[in-house]
């Protein structure tokens, strides 16, 4: 109960006491940059997205969202204060101005969009919920789960998407909803429950972290849309539009071909697109409040959203992820973002 | 305040301000004030704040529809057609089941170990000694997440549940037991059940009166056995045994039909009873010793065997010792029992100012929803627990 009610009663003090944290001087970004860090939301560990390496140094795709943005304002992806979050917490914790952003696999739907005093700027990674079931059991797919017990996180999107599963296809089963992700996945180990249900890209992650991890398979069906994006506060544009942009400089970056290993010698580059990505034409960072070769600090510290994926959830890693949905919009994918100019 | 009516009193301005009964009308109408305005002005700000970062507010969301499901639930509930209110209500019956049973459940534990550390059995004594030292000093919820895998590790899954006497299974989706089903005429049944419990009331009261008068003693126990017991089922025999059962049966992924104890509840049920009923021992055990040892030497100069002194002179002496601390500890376990949360019992916390909390972003409302809902089941077990306790306590003549 601590964690929760204290969770939940900070956040109710900060609005509460908090008078107008936000208006009173210009905006987020010039009070960061006066701190000289940034506080960026993450999960509270999830292989591949938002977790701590065998050092104690925050890595993941999510992360590396934080590091790019530090990076463009501080021209150092270090100056970043990690707070790990856990689903329940995550948008009390925003509101209340304890981070600056959310980046921590948070599906943008409307209702969050709109009701809950926040924006979301973008989508990092395009996800749906999956089921994993123990091989033992003999299922191939999802529609045989009827009458199944399913551990599941409180607090998300997935309990919902879950319920309105089982409704649309007329099957029974029994929710077991646990506040942290570490306790839903004991949980299902344990066999109290048949399936284990998140966003399939949590379902590889999570998989790691089971004692027979080959003994466990993720059923084919993705139930749901997850488009996972960072959060920002509403209320503050500018702030958002660095958010924002920073996604699609490392998209864009990509997309152009300019990776963390070839970037400076890009600033030689005749590509107008590539110029005006660098810096080297125009003033598009000074439009938002940095300088202008803040996409040329991203790529030059983090990289362009391909390495920073291959890296967290693909091949270079233990997750092996296919990009599928998350390639670029030029590779058959999703992924897309509006041109610098 | 007194005035000597022999001096003149002077009224007027310089006298009022001088008077300490009006100063300290002043001052405490100056904190009042101080107080509410306090209130007032984070209400306000709260209110504005809000609407300044177009986060929602009011109780709207009490009749929006939950979409979620809840696994134990006392009255229907469902993803399809329920609202969040009606999810207040599932997690706040929840959280009183689980504290009305752990109150009763750890009340008896709890004298049984308090007595038994007293008692002259030296194996006894010590084995109370332990468990109260261990329990109390473990934090309750590491003892929650032993118990949670102490019931959940060692079942068999659904196809291999343990067979149990009388149709129950067993396994570590819980405990099946037959759900009974009332044929016509099974209504009687229940009749008979209430009323030989209130003939068994009034018989109780009635030999009490007459052992007051004449001194003569009935068999209280033997009769309240009958009346509860056997007059029910006579009535089952008589109307031609009208329950039937639905046995638990697998079916599928786990088994359908019967009711189902979760392992959720039992555990948490096990956690507070175990954990609470170690402090209620130590306050049993003070109250105890708090009877003067004179009092059970004159019930056995009386001729009072053990068993009747305890239960007619000692315990009624130290129940006014013990109802205070005792009231704390019930409070305690209701308190405690939010940290269901943690082993995924769908209790107040859990569902209210979990899922709802998250799923409306409502914190403030949702929150002090919740903590107005603990502050009135912790007012309202007091106000019982004094009213028994005034009835306990010491008459003095």
């Amino acid at each position: 109960m601590n964690t929760i009610f204290g969770a939940a009663l900070a956040a109710t003090a900060a609005i509460v006491c908090a008078g107008g944290a936000q208006a009173q001087t210009g905006g987020l970004l010039a009070q960061i940059k006066s701190k000289g860090v940034l506080t960026c939301g993450v999960g509270p560990g999830l292989a591949g997205f938002g977790i701590p390496d065998a050092q104690g140094n925050w890595t993941g795709l999510d992360v590396d969202l934080c590091k790019a943005i530090s990076a463009a304002i501080f021209n150092d992806p270090n100056k970043v204060k990690y707070i790990p979050l856990s689903s329940k917490d995550r948008f009390t914790a925003l509101q209340s101005g304890e981070v600056d952003l959310l980046s921590r696999n948070t599906t943008w739907t409307m209702s969050r969009d709109t009701s809950l005093g926040l924006n979301f700027a973008g989508v990092n990674y395009y996800d749906g919920q999956g089921f994993m079931v123990n091989k033992k059991l003999n299922i191939t797919s999802a529609l045989k789960l009827g009458g199944a017990s399913v551990c599941t996180q409180q607090g998300t999107t997935t309990e919902l998407n879950l319920a309105d599963f089982f409704r649309a296809n007329n099957m029974k089963y029994e929710v077991v909803a646990f506040a942290s992700s570490d306790e839903t996945i004991k949980a299902y180990e344990s066999g109290r429950c048949d399936a284990f249900t998140t966003d399939a890209s949590g379902l590889y992650a999570e998989r790691l972290k089971l004692a027979n991890a080959a003994d466990h398979i993720v059923l084919p069906e993705i139930i749901s849309k997850e488009p996972l994006g960072p959060v920002v506060r509403h209320g503050d544009d500018n702030w958002l539009d660095v958010v924002k942009w920073t996604h699609n400089a490392m998209l864009n970056a990509e997309e152009l071909g300019v990776t963390k290993a070839n970037v400076d010698s890009m600033l030689k580059s005749d590509n107008p697109e590539i110029k005006r990505l660098v810096g080297t034409e125009g003033k598009f960072g000074e439009a938002i409040g940095l300088t202008n070769d803040w996409a040329y600090r991203i790529i030059k510290h983090v990289g362009n959203y391909g390495e920073s994926f291959e890296k967290n959830v693909g091949a270079g890693s233990l997750l092996k992820i296919a990009r599928g949905q998350n390639a670029l919009w030029t590779k058959g994918g999703l992924q897309y973002a509006p041109p610098i100019r | 305040m007194t005035t000597i009516p022999s001096e003149p009193v002077e009224t007027g301005k310089a006298s009022l301000l001088y008077d300490p009964k009006i100063r300290g009308y002043f001052y405490q109408f100056a904190v009042l004030g101080i107080v509410a305005f306090l209130f007032y002005s984070a209400a306000s700000n709260a209110i504005e704040n809000l609407r300044a970062q177009n986060i929602a507010s009011g109780l709207g969301f009490w009749n929006n529809a939950a979409g979620f499901d809840v696994n134990q639930k006392l009255i229907p509930f469902s993803a399809s057609g329920s609202t969040y209110g009606q999810a207040f209500y599932v997690g706040l019956l929840n959280t009183l089941l689980v504290a009305s049973i752990g109150i009763v459940l750890s009340t008896f534990l709890g004298f049984f170990v308090g007595v038994s550390r007293l008692s002259s059995n030296w194996v006894l004594s010590k084995l109370a000694m332990i468990y109260v030292e261990v329990i109390r000093n473990l934090p309750l919820l590491l003892q929650l997440f032993f118990w949670y895998n102490a019931v959940l590790k060692p079942l068999p899954n659904p196809r291999q549940s343990i067979d149990l006497p009388g149709g129950a299974l067993l396994n570590n989706r819980g405990l099946y037991i037959p759900d009974p089903q009332l044929g016509p005429g099974g209504s009687l049944i229940i009749w008979a059940f209430v009323l030989g419990l209130v003939a068994t009331i009034a018989f109780r009261f009635w030999a009490r009166k007459q052992q007051a008068a004449t001194g003569r003693q009935y068999p209280v126990g033997w009769v309240a056995l009958g009346l509860i017991l056997v007059l029910p089922f006579f009535v089952y025999l008589v109307t031609g045994r009208p329950v039937s059962f639905i046995y638990p049966e697998l079916a599928g992924f786990n088994l359908r039909g019967g009711i189902q104890i979760f392992p959720e509840f039992v555990a948490l049920l096990l956690g507070l009873t175990t954990y609470t009923a170690g402090f209620i021992a130590e306050v049993v055990r003070a109250g105890i010793l708090a009877v003067s040892k004179g009092q059970t030497e004159a019930a056995n100069a009386l001729g009072l065997r053990a068993g009747p002194t305890l239960k007619l002179v000692v315990i009624p002496q130290a129940m006014r010792v013990i109802i205070p601390p005792l009231t704390s500890n019930y409070l305690n376990l209701t308190k405690n029992s939010s940290l269901a949360v943690a082993i995924g019992y769908p209790d107040l916390v859990q569902v209210f100012t979990g899922t709802v909390l998250n799923q409306t972003g409502q914190a403030v409302e949702v929150v002090a929803i919740t903590m107005a809902v603990y502050l009135t089941i912790s007012l309202v077990t007091s106000f019982f627990m004094n009213i028994y306790n005034k009835r306990m306590a010491l008459v003095e003549r």
